[in-house]
């Protein structure tokens, strides 16, 4: 990327590269605070430029907005679930607003999205409601999944929102699958792949590539580097941990890293790769670098595998921040303030409206297992 | 009425319904060029084109989970497993997709695939290739599971289970490929319903896929000829849905039960028809139950150790003697 562009005061974290390497001392946890990745391929200035081109100043409002009602409504998701309102997993996104959200923006309504159990954010900005969102956390009738899915499986069919998926890596196949049906059909409809870095060392996600590459198959493959697979660092796990570089040699797909803490870039480089697909030129895969600041769920106080400088350098690199940075004259602090009223009243609304919802009848358990299946549960089950 | 193979069988059916639906395609190891490893699919890459008929490489779970997906948005895929063997690898695909995406998304998406291939022994082919693993699939919730056993019920069974908007694995028969029967021109679908292979008086013998004619009805002959037994022989076609009421109207009217399954015997098909038959039809039976399976052994290689190990006529024979308190 050009020099010049990295010495912007207001790129915190643009370039990874630049910010190492402080590697913590004072903890038993000898990772480096960033990794060392190489910036000789990074061109995040390339992906902003197209964001700015592109976007109105609507549009960045939006985005910022987007940003914080995922942050107000996974703060509360903590909350209920410490009430036990919510109860099993709960996988939280806080920190990583800026992939989901910039990456969504800038597909079509049309387009799909497959993503992993981490999942309240994509729904929220997939076209299912804070209301259906906390209804489904609650186990309620009026949940998006009717309250059978639970955190880790929200959809919604008529947005595009396909789950919300438990097995890491598993989804891949599927989303590699609509992106088939899509060229089967000539729909022009791309299917986006989201995944942790850990699921790039599943067997799937390689099957998938593979056969997305030998047909270019419209799917854009995403994955939300947080660095820690639970609580395995990525250079514990992946023996190759620039991922980027994985794809391109095994499977003629371009990899790129992105700053996943920038939502201009990651617009940018969500459209860039959303056309390619759509124009039949193929899958592209997308690293983003990016940082959960809780643990991987809500039972992981996240302090065995990193320490609290750690999380305080990543949380100084806030997409929220960044952006407002990069617009600070139309993300004024009154602005702020109002969004994120709006923004708290809207999660406070999903809170009552997910309180006030009843549970599933009874008679749910035995529906929507099979379309036509003759003697039904059968005799002598319970319920 | 024609006789053709069950090959042939399941050839027309797959070719009849692509002809219907243009969102059906087939794809799979070596289903196009090769013209599949047991020529199921012979003609139809030049009847459809590569488009519909497709091969895929040797990636088992990613290609059953393509399939999944575009189920997932509402194509009609058919998936072909060289052998329900290697289906092992895409298990995660079909028990955590599959098999969930309709009743986790409470009711938001059909799943209308259809996963096919040979199950059982093939003869010779080894502890790997020759395994019958059914039960792994009518164990899980929101699949079902299809077995037929002859060259008609093997070509109407596939017509209803791709026109079937939930996910149906369909196992064939490597041994049965060969098998000739009556099979008319026409259009035909045939129900999820248990169908009475043979009418008998004596003694109910329970029996699928490559079972029926290789021990089930070969013994009922047997039995009749040499011990003046008559067998009803009865093959639920599908086993999830199991057709219950057809089996439980057999055992009312003989009393007895054998049934006799390919499969190894811990935890099988055939043990939760027993269950269910021991609590649903206890007031109708004279004899307990039993039941004939491989031996509880990976399948050997040696010619005599696999004959050994397999279900065969004589063991039927033994069975129905044992319930008739003959033996």
């Amino acid at each position: 990327m050009a020099s010049s562009a990295k010495s912007s005061a207001k790129s915190t974290a643009k370039n990874v590269k630049a910010e190492e390497p402080k590697t913590e001392t004072s903890s038993s946890c000898s990772t480096p605070i960033v990794p060392k990745y190489d910036a000789a391929t990074y061109n995040g200035e390339k992906y902003r430029n197209i964001a700015k081109k592109l976007l109105k100043k609507d549009d960045i409002k939006k985005l910022y907005r987007d940003m914080l009602l995922c942050r107000r409504f996974e703060e509360r998701c903590a909350q209920m679930y410490q009430m036990r309102k919510i109860q099993g997993f709960c996988h939280l996104y806080i920190g990583q607003e800026a992939v989901a959200v910039g990456t969504i923006a800038a597909l079509q309504p049309k387009d799909l999205i497959f993503q992993t159990y981490r999942d309240h954010a994509h729904a929220l900005l997939k076209g299912i409601s804070a209301r259906e969102c906390f209804a489904e956390l609650f186990g309620k009738a009026t949940g998006c999944s009717k309250g059978k899915g639970g955190s880790m499986h929200f959809f919604k069919a008529e947005t595009g929102m396909m789950g919300g998926n438990g097995i890491v890596g598993g989804h891949v196949p599927m989303a590699t699958g609509a992106a088939f049906a899509s060229r089967y059909n000539d729909k022009k409809q791309v299917s986006v792949c989201y995944m942790g870095e850990a699921a790039v060392n599943q067997g799937v996600f390689h099957e998938s590539l593979n056969m997305a590459s030998l047909w270019k198959l419209p799917c854009v493959y995403i994955t939300e580097n947080n660095l820690y697979g639970m609580g395995t660092a990525v250079e514990r796990a992946s023996a190759e941990d620039q991922l980027y570089k994985r794809t391109k040699d095994a499977y003629r797909i371009p990899g790129i890293r992105c700053d996943g803490m920038d939502v201009l870039e990651m617009y940018g480089i969500m459209y860039e790769a959303a056309e390619r697909a759509r124009n039949g030129e193929g899958p592209t895969f997308l690293e983003a670098i990016t940082y959960r600041y809780r643990g991987h769920s809500m039972s992981d106080p996240a302090t065995t595998y990193r320490n609290k400088d750690e999380v305080s350098v990543w949380q100084r690199r806030d997409p929220m921040a960044r952006l407002q940075a990069d617009y600070p004259e139309l993300l004024t602090e009154a602005l702020i303030n109002a969004m994120d009223e709006e923004c708290k009243a809207e999660v406070q609304d999903a809170i009552k409206f997910a309180e006030e919802s009843p549970f599933p009848d009874a008679s749910e358990l035995w529906t929507d297992i099979y379309l036509d299946y003759p003697g039904y549960p059968g005799p002598g089950q319970k319920g | 009425m024609p006789e053709i193979t069950y090959r042939e069988a399941l050839n027309q059916a797959l070719s009849e319904e692509m002809e219907r639906d243009d969102q059906i395609f087939l794809m799979g190891e070596e289903v196009a060029v090769y013209h599949g490893a047991y020529k199921v699919s012979q003609g139809l890459l030049e009847q459809f084109g590569d488009k519909r008929v497709i091969d895929s490489p040797i990636t088992e779970a990613g290609f059953v989970g393509l399939g999944i997906g575009a189920a997932h948005v509402g194509m009609r895929p058919v998936i072909e497993v060289m052998t329900f063997n290697f289906a092992i690898l895409a298990l995660d695909q079909i028990i955590n997709n599959l098999a969930k995406m309709r009743s986790m998304s409470g009711g938001q998406y059909t799943m209308p695939i259809v996963i096919r291939g040979p199950g059982g022994a093939g003869g010779s082919l080894g502890a790997q290739h020759s395994q019958s693993l059914e039960q792994q699939y009518v164990h899980i919730p929101g699949i079902k599971v299809v077995m037929p056993s002859t060259p008609y019920d093997a070509k109407g069974l596939l017509k209803t289970a791709i026109r079937d908007n939930d996910p149906v694995i369909f196992i064939e028969s490597e041994k049965l490929y060969n098998t000739k029967g009556e099979v008319p021109t026409g259009e035909y679908l045939l129900p999820y319903t248990a169908d009475v292979k043979k009418e008998g008086a004596d003694v109910t013998i329970i029996a699928w896929s490559r079972m029926v004619t290789a021990c089930a009805l070969p013994a009922a002959e047997i039995l009749e000829a040499e011990e003046g037994i008559s067998c009803e022989v009865v093959d639920p076609r599908s086993l999830s849905p199991l057709d219950f009421d057809t089996l439980i109207k057999s055992i009312k009217k003989t009393n007895r039960c054998v049934i006799v399954e390919e499969a190894w015997p811990k935890a099988s098909v055939g043990a939760w028809i027993a269950a269910e038959l021991s609590l649903r039809a206890f007031d109708y039976l004279d004899a307990p139950i039993v039941r004939i399976n491989q031996c509880d052994v990976p399948l050997p290689y040696a010619f005599n150790l696999e004959e050994l190990s397999l279900p065969k006529p004589s063991d039927v024979v033994e069975a129905v003697k044992k319930v008739c308190y003959k033996s």
